[in-house]
């Protein structure tokens, strides 16, 4: 591996050699790149991007992307509001964050343009679709003069293609309405980008065939805009050279990858664990952004018996999958935090029959609706507190895509060792980003077998044999899971207050005060590895993140590290309960520093149980942190 | 009952022949003396027996409110969950585990007001559940709010002015609902609340019964007019599919369609018009005539109310064609494969 490697997002402009291959203009090695696609929401820049990533997973780059929407379907077209884009750093080595700043800016109209240029450093390039910069599309977004020619985009490479009209003339034998010929303007410019940055180009007219396999004639018109994008850069002498980044073998263990985002990584992990706990899985879900797309993944594996209920509302979404649970299938709701709030009841129902329930939170920016595409980390203490009584329920958190795999797999172990509800707790920039996933060998996963209680276990008095529902195992304090049509073991439960042991009705004080501390004692005992800390330099400053802030801190402590600012980092995974070992590491640090996508919500979490004085660092503008600004106001606590 | 029923088909029998004791759970009942709910409980501990099915097969989920400590009472397995959800929770058990015979025991307030959502959709799913609703027109456990079904202007603690919106009528709403079978019994008609519960088994999808429950602290006599054997005569018209809707002393009443409006409406028979009386038939395709005769009886005095199945129809059931799906997703794609689920359609490899 380079050592270079980690001068991550150093500067804004890569080191790039210039070397000939047989291409007739000059190709450059790159070591890294930042693409951002950016267009209306109708001009498929999210497809675009994917097709993008895609082609360059497959060709081995390392790669992280932000895809950032609005909540419109189809916000009014030309307007800033409505502006879509998707943004792909890929490179030759590993790499932590989608960038913070684009290399190149693909810009379908003036909107785009002007809502993206000011991401941009100083050489980076554009590529616009001059098609658009006509009078009324640039009066729109308040260019009263056209930026190609005011000289406002001076400190910018500009290649100004008629995107729009050089499709129309690729697909002009197609017999295409104008209107329909136009709609692959956005594969133009794939073909375009692809042809720079020598991408492969199979899988996606592959992807193409598929996708309009019921109309072959867009299909086949698609891929021919494709190619003359592609043949454009050929030709043209606009776009002198174009770049090479090698693959990042190096970046990666050995094995089989595919590319992979949070939210389908976190629908194969329930998959993965229902089989590896050999119960049926059963989600309850109500549509709801940006979690949905974990209902539909899972509807498209009902041949691994996966049962997927789109209920009435986020009440019964989480209702159904309790009642599945008590019928001994895997239960999981989906959700994001409006969701969560409305679930409230019934989770404190679950902590209270104590049976094995997932609730997945795709965080999103709040409160109340809030921003519904964007990413945002302030469900915590919702997770850990939103609840009447004392009701603890574990939270654990993904940290990047991929994890979201086994962060799943580590809910479900807990849910079921431990006959609970357990929040797991991704993002909107897990659930839409996307990065390189080494697939796992089925061998691999952990055997998450549990077994249903199959006769009496208790003994009266008298010597009678008889079922106690709320009887515990002495190590793990979980209660037998008795599933109905198991003879002899009917029982009742409910959220009323049960008397230890027997399960029954019960309002004796002393009674309920042993069980609300029994349920807290059996989540606080909860099995989870210890917090590792990186910290090669012995460093005097701690940071300390969770969740998806991973890449973004992870990019920042390496530009500090390259700097010779010494500084340690750990991230939680396990939210509640903490790790045994997370007091003793924050009182080795002189400063503890929690970056969070909230108004420090972790931060208050370890002040109140550990009387640390942590610094809190927070953005809620609903993006991930930057890599360069977290390392700015990292360097101020380690200079502090 | 020896002949097998179709909708438990799946649903393993008992190995040897049950009694109302074998019901019965080693609980205390807690209802207040002289409540309607000790009736439909004896009902429902003696009527299974008449099904055989092997008891820990049988769910009884409830939500809140006096009726839902029912399940406490049943020796068979049960959950008692939170105010309106039982439908939902219902629907997640009976959509998993088909060889189960599940029960939802509910009451007006619980079911038709913080529940309302989940009630209406699993009658228009048709999930194989069978809901009791105990409707007293009261709220019992919170000690004697309105409720939704309680008459307007009723005057309680919460409304001493009198209440001012306007009642549901759980049967129309059924109905409206898309619920393949509804039905209305009393609890204290032990007979009658027992054919119900039976013809509500050997149904295949969502029941719904609604069951007149005395409550006797709170809104005690609130049913009195369909009870008192004089005034019952007139005031209860009782459904039987295939039978003249007719009623009050020596039948001398009958139900017909009024030829200009397409209502139904009450007369007096005679010979003339002996012929127009209505034949009830639950078992028709239409909901028209089934939601009219939910019209029928006056809200406030409860005259001309009828009981008995309503509507009895054939319609698909959600939890077999949710099965069906995944044999369907099998036979189609196989049984699914994990490592090939893994990796997708587009890897790479790496040698490192």
């Amino acid at each position: 591996m380079k050592t270079l490697t980690e001068g991550e997002d150093l500067s804004s402009a890569p080191a790039v050699t210039t070397t000939l291959t047989t291409r007739t203009t000059p190709v450059r090695q790159l070591d890294r790149v930042i693409i951002r696609f950016a267009g209306d929401s109708g001009d498929g820049m999210q497809l675009t991007g994917d097709r993008f990533t895609s082609e360059t997973a497959s060709f081995g780059n390392d790669l992280s992307t932000l895809p950032n929407f609005p909540a419109e379907i189809r916000a009014p077209a030309g307007t800033l509001p409505g502006v879509s884009s998707f943004q792909l750093h890929f490179a030759d080595h590993d790499i932590l964050t989608p960038g913070d700043a684009p290399n190149v800016l693909v810009a379908m109209n003036p909107a785009a343009l002007k809502a993206n240029v000011a991401d941009l450093p100083r050489g980076a390039e554009i590529i616009v679709n001059t098609d658009e910069f006509t009078k009324r599309p640039m009066a729109k977004v308040g260019y009263a003069t056209s930026p190609l020619e005011d000289g406002s985009l001076g400190a910018y490479h500009v290649h100004p293609v008629a995107l729009t009209s050089m499709t129309i003339e690729a697909l002009k034998d197609f017999g295409l309405s104008r209107k329909e010929a136009e709609r692959s303007k956005n594969m133009f410019a794939l073909g375009l980008l692809s042809w720079m940055y020598h991408r492969p180009t199979e899988g996606t007219e592959k992807f193409l065939r598929t996708k309009f396999a019921k109309k072959p004639q867009i299909a086949e018109a698609n891929v021919a805009a494709f190619r003359a994008g592609w043949n454009f850069g050929e030709t043209t002498e606009d776009f002198a050279v174009s770049y090479e980044v090698a693959p990042a073998t190096s970046a990666f263990p050995a094995g089989t990858y595919r590319n992979i985002s949070g939210n389908l990584a976190l629908s194969l992990g329930l998959i993965a664990a229902g089989r590896q706990a050999d119960l049926p899985l059963y989600l309850g879900s109500y549509p709801i952004t940006p979690a949905s797309d974990i209902l539909h993944e899972l509807s498209k594996h009902k041949n691994f018996g996966v049962r997927t209920f789109q209920a009435e509302d986020e009440i019964a979404g989480i209702g159904a999958a309790l009642g599945a649970a008590f019928g001994g299938s895997l239960g999981v709701t989906t959700t994001s935090g409006p969701g969560v709030a409305l679930k409230s009841e019934a989770i404190g129902l679950a902590v209270s029959l104590e049976l094995p329930l997932l609730i997945i939170d795709i965080q999103r920016g709040g409160p109340s609706t809030g921003l519904p595409t964007k990413t945002e980390q302030a469900d915590l203490l919702q997770a850990m507190y939103g609840r009447n009584g004392e009701a603890p329920v574990p939270v654990i958190a993904p940290r990047t895509p991929g994890d979201c795999f086994d962060a799943a797999i580590d809910a479900v172990r807990i849910a079921l060792a431990y006959r609970t509800p357990v929040f797991l707790l991704s993002d909107g920039y897990l659930a839409n980003g996307s990065e390189p996933w080494r697939v796992p060998e089925v061998d691999e996963l952990p055997d998450l077998r549990v077994q249903f209680a199959s006769g009496p276990n208790h003994e009266l008095a008298d010597g009678t044999e008889v079922f106690w529902p709320y009887k515990r195992d002495p190590k793990t304090l979980a209660r037998p899971w008795a599933v109905p049509g198991t003879p002899g073991l009917e029982h009742r439960i409910g959220g009323i207050e049960k008397q230890d042991g027997t399960g029954n009705i019960s309002y004796d004080p002393a009674n309920h005060d042993f069980m609300v501390r029994t349920r807290q004692a059996k989540i606080d005992n909860i099995e989870v590895p210890d917090l590792e800390v990186d910290d090669p330099h012995g460093a005097k400053t701690l940071v300390l993140g969770w969740g998806s802030t991973f890449g973004p801190i992870s990019a920042a402590v390496r530009r500090l590290r390259v700097e010779g600012k010494p500084i340690a980092q750990a991230h939680l995974r396990h939210l509640n309960p903490f790790p045994k070992n997370l007091g003793e590491v924050l009182k080795r640090y002189e400063h503890v520093v929690v970056p969070e996508m909230n108004l420090g919500q972790l931060a208050t979490l370890i002040r109140a149980k550990y009387l640390v004085d942590a610094i809190s660092y927070n953005q809620v503008n609903g993006m991930p942190f930057k890599a360069e600004q977290l390392a700015t106001a990292l360097k101020e606590a380690i200079d502090d | 009952m020896t002949e097998v029923i179709e909708a438990l088909s799946l649903v393993p029998k008992a190995e040897a022949k049950q009694s109302m004791k074998d019901f019965k759970s080693d609980q205390e009942v807690r209802w207040c003396p002289g409540c309607g709910d000790y009736a439909v409980l004896a009902a429902v501990q003696g009527f299974m027996p008449e099904l055989g099915l092997a008891k820990e097969n049988i769910v009884f989920v409830s939500g809140i409110g006096c009726s839902s400590r029912f399940p406490y009472y049943m020796n068979t397995y049960g959950m008692h969950s939170i105010h309106g959800r039982a439908p939902a929770i219902a629907t997640g058990l009976a959509s998993s585990r088909r060889d189960l015979s599940v029960w939802v025991v509910t009451g007006d307030g619980d079911a038709l007001s913080i529940g309302g959502n989940h009630l209406i959709h699993a009658l228009r799913r048709n999930v194989n559940l069978k809901i009791l609703l105990f409707n007293n027109r009261i709220y019992g456990l919170t000690k004697g709010q309105y409720s939704p079904t309680s008459e307007v202007g009723k005057i309680t603690k919460s409304t001493p002015m009198g209440s001012l919106d306007a009642p549901f009528n759980p049967v129309s709403l059924a109905i409206g609902a898309e619920a393949s079978f509804v039905a209305r019994t009393v609890d204290s008609d032990r007979k009658h609340l027992t054919s119900v519960l039976r013809a509500a088994a050997e149904h295949q999808g969502t029941a719904l019964i609604e069951i007149y429950q005395n409550c006797n602290i709170f809104n005690d006599g609130a049913f009195e007019v369909l009870k008192d054997k004089q005034q019952a005569e007139e005031a209860v018209i009782r459904l039987e599919h295939g039978q003249l809707i007719r009623f009050g002393a020596d039948g001398s009443k009958g139900v017909v369609r009024d030829q200009a409006t397409g209502d139904l409406k009450v007369i007096a028979v005679t010979d003339e018009n002996a012929s127009q009386i209505l034949i009830h038939d639950a078992h028709t395709t239409s909901p028209t005539t089934a939601f009219a005769l939910s019209r029928l009886a006056d809200p406030d005095t409860l005259h001309h109310t009828p009981i008995g199945v309503f509507r009895s129809v054939d319609r698909p059931v959600y939890d077999t064609q949710m099965s069906d799906q995944l044999e369907t997703a099998i036979e189609q794609k196989g049984k699914g494969d994990l490592a090939t689920l893994l990796a997708g359609n587009d890897t790479w490899t790496t040698g490192r």
